[in-house]
């Protein structure tokens, strides 16, 4: 009766063969490596690029310490990993010699990165090592809410411009154009003009409905947001946020960071193993807006405590204030790329690629404004301040030119914060956790730690109370945390301190269903059932039980999978699969191991159980 | 190796009513706290900034202190993390005097090169800041996973056994939360998301116990047809005893493991643990049954439902199915 067919035994061979196979990338740890990708969009990664990465090295004579070069098409990356840290860096700054000629103007971003030591023939069935969390190797979380209502105002700001130089083309003559709660106001002196302006805008904008109102002395057109508008420009703001923090993190060059959309209007940010924490808080949480507008033409800067001409916005503009027109010709989320270079006289300028709309425009308004000054504005935090002042000098469109710059060094810094600048509505953090990557390596050692001497602790006692029966229970333990382990890589779940925490209590309790077996086992050899006949129903009588205690505690793991977030999430993944895992190993596969080695006893009179 | 062996049935229901009064008196000593200290709660669900920084030396709190004071965040809350020369700063959220709330980044930054200019060799360890909204969502969905685990475990005893049970199983385990959380308000320990989930595991966790017993009691139905039930309950918990505390015991020198290696980090984690697991033996085999049989549970109400279910289990129902003469 203690005997498995065939087909069981195959199936806990194959079970085991898997769990090693997956579970074994992560004994290999990780390398040095040089990661090299694309700073433009354009630019790819081909085998061109891999000749000349691998002729810089070879005149290096670094080509020896290099032990892989991978081409991630998919990812848009080249990974190269040396045997040191010592030929890493020197590499790098060959690498970056030769493909960044021009240090002002990068072609591609070569940072140094550590990548998972994995054999090749593991790697291409994906047998990938866990990634670690952040609090396991160091790093910045960022959560990011992204405003809406800005986002909804500024959309509202554009199309009062779009709205007032579509009257100005019909010639509709209008006395004033308001912005108030998310609502346009546009007031006309008689019913006609009104009545023609509801026409022109209800085709040309086709993002509000507009209905008329009389005011006391006035014709009023009110117009109004449609819900698929709302809805279009929150998911547009959210997206095109995405991208500009994607923009960010690569100037930091971070490996593997992750920017994701959670939920309607949030976005979370993470960059592991960034060593710098100080400087990734500032580039990500940089909430800045920038707008280009005309100054003006009389007096383009006040002094700084001045108060600026009716109709007029003052910001600050070094010491001084510079003076601007309301009216707003293109919002960063307009600007393509903004990039230092020189102008045909050799002096540093920032050339600037709008998209179409954004051209469109600009070459509207330049073309009216001729050697007036026009200036770029960044909003952080709700206040402005002016990059630069400068004066149209031609009709342009979407690639232009801002020169005036005094060194190439400020050229860049312009078109940093020109990019920067570019984001479709403030973001603010609304949850952040920085974490020293010492204390992400103290942490593994910590939590790794707990999990092995408690292994060791439950193995020394189950070995001493039920003799070769507590070793069947070891060896079950161990295969669980083979299994978990092999799942949880296979899935790629990131591993927390949490997760170790909930692998260690997993264990803990998954011992639970061997020691309700063996106990079943010992009661009925107690009452005189003879060994096999006993191990068969402590087996049987033990699995209803086994089986009504996971659920529960399923059901525990899962609430925690539902309504936890962050860190809860990660425990609640490794409690549930360790529940899982445990019932192939404490049940099925240690009946193995018992069938194995009693099953084939046919006069078996006493089993080893303490 | 055997610790327990029991040869006579311990009378477990003799004593039921002063059990459960020692538990009740727990149960509302546990909310007489909770009620009048309140629970610490972490930043995580209040919102507010943690700034950890390691020393070289043993660090001086009263200096951190008062440095940290003038910067005039209110209540600032500094204490050793770990080790002395871990140091923990708790900070509440901080208002600009535009009405926005100040970024944590300005905040940790202020606070290091406040302490910087003190001692130069602190180094920033971790700095974690919870905005308001967050920390509201991170209790609700506290509140709410606590509530799916009672209703999925009341709805799961009550199809797998009947509602008596799950009634008593979730009251006896609901007390072991209640006494967790007393524990955490009367010594003012921090309460944060890792001690939640770690009540809630060791609520799905203990009423496991419980389903252990109820199991026990539903086979003494069917095996001893003459016995009543108090009988019945006492020989379930009887021979259930040892399993149950051998079990605790090896899932108890994890928990220690990880009390005793695994950091500050996991210090609390691992002490809800201790308690939840503790008082989960107590109340699994005092109080859950204790509480069925007052609910008045019956022979009719398990056998019945089993007849039907599994015909199949006829043979196991024989008490000398199988043995040798």
């Amino acid at each position: 009766m203690n005997r498995y067919p065939l087909w069981k035994y195959a199936v806990i061979g194959v079970a085991l063969i898997i769990g090693v196979i997956y579970s074994v990338p992560n004994l290999f740890g990780e390398v040095p490596a040089i990661q090299i990708a694309p700073a433009r969009a354009g630019l790819k990664i081909d085998s061109r690029l891999h000749e000349k990465i691998d002729a810089a090295l070879q005149k290096a004579d670094l080509l020896k310490s290099q032990t892989g070069f991978e081409e991630l098409s998919q990812e848009g990356v080249i990974r190269i990993r040396f045997n040191d840290t010592d030929s890493q860096l020197k590499a790098k700054d060959i690498i970056e010699k030769e493909l960044n000629p021009d240090q002002a103007n990068t072609d591609y971003i070569v940072a140094l990165a550590l990548v998972a030591n994995t054999p090749n023939g593991l790697m291409s069935i994906n047998a990938l090592p866990m990634p670690l969390g952040l609090d396991l190797r160091g790093g910045v979380y960022f959560l990011l809410k992204v405003d809406m209502q800005g986002a909804l105002e500024k959309k509202l700001a554009a199309l009062a411009t779009d709205a007032r130089s579509r009257l100005r083309d019909k010639s509709i003559r209008y006395q004033s154009i308001d912005k108030k709660n998310s609502q346009l106001f546009i007031k006309f002196a008689t019913a006609e003009d009104a009545n023609k302006a509801k026409d022109t805008l209800i085709d040309g904008i086709p993002d509000m409905l507009f209905e008329s109102e009389k005011g006391i002395d006035s014709f009023l057109l009110k117009g109004i947001f449609k819900q698929a508008s709302i809805q279009a420009t929150q998911e547009n703001a959210l997206k095109q946020n995405i991208i500009t923090l994607n923009k960010r993190v690569n100037e930091l060059a971070v490996k593997e960071p992750v920017i994701q959309k959670q939920g309607v209007d949030r976005i979370v940010v993470q960059l592991p193993g960034v060593q710098d924490t100080a400087r990734a808080k500032d580039i990500i949480g940089r909430t800045a807006t920038l707008e280009a507008r005309l100054a003006d033409p009389l007096q383009s800067s006040i002094g700084p405590l001045d108060t600026p001409p009716i109709g007029m916005d003052a910001f600050k503009f070094g010491d001084r204030q510079g003076v601007f027109k309301k009216g707003v010709i293109i919002t960063g989320d307009r600007i393509i790329d903004a990039s230092a270079g020189f102008d045909q006289n050799q002096r540093p300028s920032v050339n600037l690629t709008l998209d179409a709309a954004g051209g469109r425009a600009m070459q509207e308004m330049t073309r009216e404004n001729l050697q007036k000054p026009m200036g770029m504005i960044l909003f952080e935090k709700g206040k402005g301040e002016v990059l630069t002042i400068a004066t149209i000098q031609g009709e342009f469109g979407s690639k232009f030119q801002i020169t005036g710059q005094p060194t190439t060094q400020s050229a860049n810094d312009l078109a940093l914060l020109l990019r920067a600048g570019s984001l479709a509505a403030p973001m603010e953090i609304i949850e952040e956790r920085t974490i020293g990557p010492s204390l992400g390596a103290e942490n593994i050692e910590k939590g790794f730690k707990s999990l092995v001497y408690g292994f060791i602790a439950i193995a020394i006692f189950m070995l001493a109370y039920y003799m070769l029966f507590g070793f069947f229970s070891v060896v079950a333990l161990a295969v669980n945390l083979l299994l978990l382990i092999a799942v949880l890589s296979m899935l790629q779940a990131t591993l927390s301190l949490p997760g170790i925490a909930a692998m260690a209590l997993a264990l803990g309790m998954a011992i639970d269903s061997n020691v309700l077996i063996n106990e079943r086992i010992r009661e009925e050899l107690r009452q005189g059932t003879n060994p096999q006949l006993a191990i068969s129903t402590g087996f049987e009588k033990a699995w209803a039980t086994i089986f009504d205690s996971n659920v529960t505690t399923l059901i525990a793991g899962l609430a925690l999978l539902a309504f936890g977030s962050g860190p809860i999430k990660g425990f609640a993944i490794v409690h549930c699969l360790g529940i899982l895992t445990s019932m192939f190993s404490a049940v099925f596969f240690s009946r193995g191991l018992v069938n194995l080695w009693y099953g084939s006893k046919k006069k078996l009179q006493s089993v080893s159980i303490g | 190796m055997e610790f327990f062996r029991i040869k006579k049935d311990i009378p477990f229901m003799r004593y039921a009513l002063i059990l459960n009064a020692i538990s009740l008196i727990t149960f509302l000593a546990a909310v007489f706290f909770l009620w009048q200290k309140g629970l610490n709660l972490s930043i995580e669900f209040t919102g507010g900034t943690v700034i950890e920084v390691q020393y070289e030396k043993a660090a001086e709190l009263e200096i951190i202190r008062n440095a940290v004071t003038t910067l005039g965040y209110g209540e600032v809350n500094v204490q050793n993390f770990g080790s002395s020369k871990d140091v923990m700063i708790r900070l509440p959220l901080i208002k600009n005097a535009d009405g926005t709330i100040m970024s944590s980044s300005d905040q940790s930054k202020s606070v290091l090169s406040k302490l910087q200019d003190i001692d130069s060799s602190v180094h920033l360890q971790r700095v974690e800041y919870v905005g308001p909204q967050v920390g509201e969502e991170l209790l609700y969905g506290g509140i709410k996973a606590l509530l799916f685990v009672v209703i999925g475990i009341v709805i799961y005893l009550s199809i797998r056994f009947e509602w008596k049970f799950a009634l008593a199983g979730i009251i006896a385990n609901l007390h072991d939360v209640i006494i967790i959380l007393g524990f955490f308000a009367f010594f003012h320990w921090e309460f944060s998301l890792s001690v939640l989930a770690a009540v809630l595991a060791v609520l799905g966790y203990s009423v496991n116990e419980s389903v252990v017993i109820f199991d026990r009691i539903r086979e003494n139905f069917r095996r001893f047809r003459k016995l009543d039930t108090p009988d019945i309950i006492d020989s379930a918990i009887t021979s259930t005893m040892s399993r149950t505390i051998i079990t605790h015991g090896s899932t108890q020198m994890m928990v220690l493991s990880m009390l005793l290696f695994g950091g500050a980090t996991l210090h609390y984690f691992a002490v809800a643990l201790t308690i939840g697991i503790l008082f989960g033996i107590y109340s699994s085999v005092f109080v859950a049954a204790a509480i069925a049989m007052w609910l008045g549970v019956k022979r009719e109400d398990l056998v019945k439902i089993e007849a039907k279910v599994e015909k199949d289990q006829a043979r196991l129902d024989d008490p000398n199915y199988g043995a040798k003469v």
